[in-house]
């Protein structure tokens, strides 16, 4: 069967992207084209990041492709969304925490809302090394079951948002995320402009609402459009992919296209707090004598 | 609390009826100026609540590693030692206890009240107050606050309807004094309320039935709504929360609590209305008996709680045990375990102490150390950095402390106000208790069994507070008031 067939396509991917620790996602068979899609949506990330770099016209170029072949994947034949995750090699970040402050930038948040925060880790072995931790966008979200309004929900793209338009300020979100990623809004928050077209929403949850909690939301308003969440786009270590668990691709800012399932088998990677069975979509690539906090 | 015969004719006891009535009718002149300064306390938290509104949750010391803290720790405990009033007074209902007559109004009084303070104090918790009604039109059902909603609301209009069954004859006795006394329009609306009580036995029949059966609904509710709320805890995963003795000891310290806030106000309310001769100091001892084996569970279940974990554990526990035991708040907790377990439980067990003043100093201790063991319960676990395992820490502002303060001096303003409607005995309680009496020195048979029916009276009497203990009256008073009474009743049947 040619590679590029719809139906072939199709038919290896599978339903359900939900990966367990002792058996990480299944390689699926890619197609060209979404290599293709994946690599122009990597274009866009390192256009972004390499805009000095590359020059202008060339990072420009890349990103307009990538939004071409990111909505082509975006809505696929077999009526299948994406499913978003996040792969964190940590073996290469260096703690300069660009990342928070591409995101703090982003969503105009104060100084001490860290969506994605890096932790200063010491291994046993006495070495420093850093653990960014962003939302973990867990597939069974402890914030989501215990919110009493339900204004934390999960979209069918597996991320988990929030509805500030509904949130009652109860904390109980809070209370349940083992891995502290929420930020609730103690004093008024930072003006941002208005910026037409973009109205505040869960997925742009900007400005953010006084007596509120919020969180990171792996810029779900880029992913559509094929951009790479400002986490990701900021990060000049390369540490952090996003990608889709179904089209099996992940990119990180250098462009460096990964396949999830093999890049996670052949690195051994983890998922924070594994045992409390919140599926995290969250995999983390440990280094020599590293390991996850907690 | 059937006690074999109907009663026919009930006696009035026109002293009884007179005390319950003076708050109602001339409440003194200390009434208005001490209801005034309560009110202030409470203008003051409502200035600070508004502040708050416009600051935002962190002008009262919140943040994000102090995420829940002094108003979680109120809500627990107003709601808490709202259920001590209610099931103390169901216990002694159900179990026929005869000196409980006094002492029903006021426990049930308290319940009511607390349970609405404790329910409004989620509100400045919530963050968008003006949003909590979503908890009705757009409800999660798999979420324990919304469970935590639906059983206090339950208990809430369980304890009023405690309260109110009661009530009804009593208010139809208001009702005439209050004719009498020329207040027409409260006269008339204690009618409303007393629904055409007449006091003839088929309805103190059914109401003896309705009252009963409340009762015993009342106690299953209770626990049920102390253990809901431990759940808002224990079903996340934080250490120290996550934990299975939750919500047992959350429904044990709420009896604990509850009791001792009875003996607060039963002590006040006798005081500053003179009702000492009725609720003599026996009551209070009587009450302070029942403090003890909640204080010695929850002595206990602390031991347990503590133990296992403080020997080998998981590093977020262990953190947080370390904290509590010996590091940040273990002042706080070994002051909670001295002067709200251990003293209070000497003062009732050693005999020299076991007197009224005593017992009522060490109630206060314990509702004051319950609510810091509420602090260090809510505050610790939401302090530790379950990612970093450093702790955060929470300061008290002058907006959480007016609040919590407005919230504890709505108990005793409510209450005020409250028995400037209803008679603050339950008169017709204490009635009934005296007709039964007389009914079983009549009927009993001359020799032994008379004198036994005689003691059974004089337990009644001393235990109601008619006739006053020995102990605590001469005998020669004691004697009188049997004398007085013995001509007041009226040969039943």
């Amino acid at each position: 069967m040619p590679d590029d067939a719809p139906a072939a396509d199709a038919g290896t991917v599978s339903g359900q992207p939900t990966a367990s620790p002792g058996q990480p996602v299944a390689i699926r068979k890619v197609s060209r084209r979404k290599v293709l899609a994946v690599l122009g949506a990597a274009g866009a990330g390192a256009a972004a990041v390499g805009t000095g770099i590359l020059g202008r016209e060339k990072a420009a170029a890349a990103a307009s492709g990538a939004r071409a072949v990111a909505s082509g994947a975006t809505k696929r034949r077999s009526g299948q969304v994406p499913q978003w995750a996040m792969v964190l090699d940590l073996r290469r970040c260096d703690g300069c925490k660009a990342c928070t402050m591409a995101c703090q930038q982003r969503h105009y948040l104060h100084s001490d809302q860290t969506w994605i925060k890096v932790y200063k880790m010491t291994s046993a072995g006495g070495q420093t090394y850093h653990m960014p931790r962003p939302c973990m966008m867990c597939e069974d979200p402890p914030c989501m079951y215990v919110c009493p309004v339900g204004a934390t929900f999960r979209t069918d793209e597996g991320i988990v948002l929030v509805d500030q338009s509904v949130c009652i300020g109860c904390r109980t979100c809070m209370a349940a995320c083992p891995y502290e990623a929420r930020y609730f809004n103690w004093s008024t928050p930072k003006p941002a402009p208005r910026m037409p077209g973009m109205p505040q929403s869960p997925e742009w949850p900007v400005p953010q609402v006084l007596g509120t909690v919020g969180k990171c939301v792996w810029c779900a308003d880029r992913l559509p459009h094929g951009e790479l969440p400002a986490c990701v786009q900021g990060c000049p270590m390369g540490v952090i992919y996003i990608g889709d668990l179904v089209a099996d691709v992940g990119v990180n800012s250098f462009g460096e296209v990964i396949r999830i399932a093999q890049f996670i088998r052949d690195n051994d990677a983890v998922r924070y707090q594994e045992e409390l069975g919140t599926n995290p979509r969250v995999w983390y690539v440990l280094g020599h004598d590293q390991s996850l906090a907690g | 609390m059937k006690q074999g015969a109907e009663l026919h004719d009930v006696p009035e006891l026109p002293e009884v009826r007179a005390a319950s009535m003076r708050p109602v009718l001339r409440p003194g002149r200390w009434y208005w100026p001490v209801v005034g300064a309560l009110a202030a306390v409470i203008v003051v938290g409502l200035v600070a609540w508004v502040t708050q509104l416009h600051e935002g949750l962190g002008a009262a010391g919140y943040n994000d590693h102090a995420f829940w803290a002094i108003y979680i720790a109120d809500v627990v405990t107003f709601i808490g030692v709202s259920y001590g009033g209610a099931v103390v007074s169901a216990i002694l209902r159900l179990s026929g206890a005869a000196w409980r007559a006094p002492l029903t109004r006021i426990a049930e009084a308290t319940a009511v009240v607390t349970v609405i303070i404790g329910g409004s104090f989620i509100i400045p918790h919530l963050g968008r107050p003006e949003r909590i009604l979503e908890l009705i039109y757009r409800p999660n059902l798999s979420s324990p606050i919304f469970w935590d909603f639906v059983a206090v609301s339950t208990y809430a209009f369980a304890s009023m309807v405690f309260f109110f069954l009661p009530l009804m004859p009593d208010l139809a006795m208001a009702r005439d004094r209050l004719a009498e006394a020329g207040r027409h329009r409260l006269s008339r609306l204690c009618g409303a309320c007393a629904c055409r009580w007449q006091g003839n036995p088929r309805q103190r029949r059914r109401l003896d039935g309705a009252i009963g059966l409340v009762a015993i609904m009342v106690i299953p509710l209770a626990v049920s709504v102390h253990s809901v709320l431990s759940w808002a805890f224990t079903l996340t995963s934080r250490p120290w929360w996550n934990e299975s003795i939750w919500a047992p000891y959350f429904v044990v310290a709420a009896l604990y609590s509850g009791i001792a806030l009875v003996i607060l106000v039963v002590a006040i309310m006798r005081r500053v209305w003179g009702l000492k001769a009725f609720i003599t100091d026996r009551h209070i001892v009587r009450l302070g008996f029942i403090l003890v084996p909640f204080g010695a569970a929850y002595l206990y279940l602390t031991i347990a709680d503590f133990l296992p974990s403080s020997y080998v554990g998981e590093n977020g526990v262990t953190s947080v045990f370390t904290q509590v035991l010996v590091g940040r708040y273990a002042l706080w907790f070994w002051l909670f375990v001295f002067a709200g377990l251990i003293v209070p439980l000497l003062v009732v067990a050693l005999p020299w102490t076991r007197r009224a003043p005593f017992i009522v100093a060490a109630a206060a201790l314990v509702d004051g150390s319950l609510w810091i063991k509420r602090m260090v319960m809510v505050v610790a676990p939401a302090n530790y950095g379950r990612v970093s395992g450093v702790f955060g820490s929470y300061h008290f502002t002058w907006i959480s402390v007016a609040v919590t303060l407005a919230g504890v001096a709505a108990i005793p303003l409510l209450l005020l106000l409250l028995f400037r409607i209803v008679p603050i005995l339950s008169v017709t309680e204490m009635e009934e208790m005296e007709a039964r009496a007389a009914i079983a020195a009549k009927s009993a048979p001359a020799g032994t069994v008379a004198a036994a029916a005689s003691e059974e009276r004089e337990r009644v009497l001393v235990g109601s507070g008619i006739a006053g203990g020995p102990m605590m009256q001469s005998a020669a008073a004691a004697a009188d008031r049997q004398h007085l009474h013995d001509g007041d009743v009226r040969p039943g049947l």
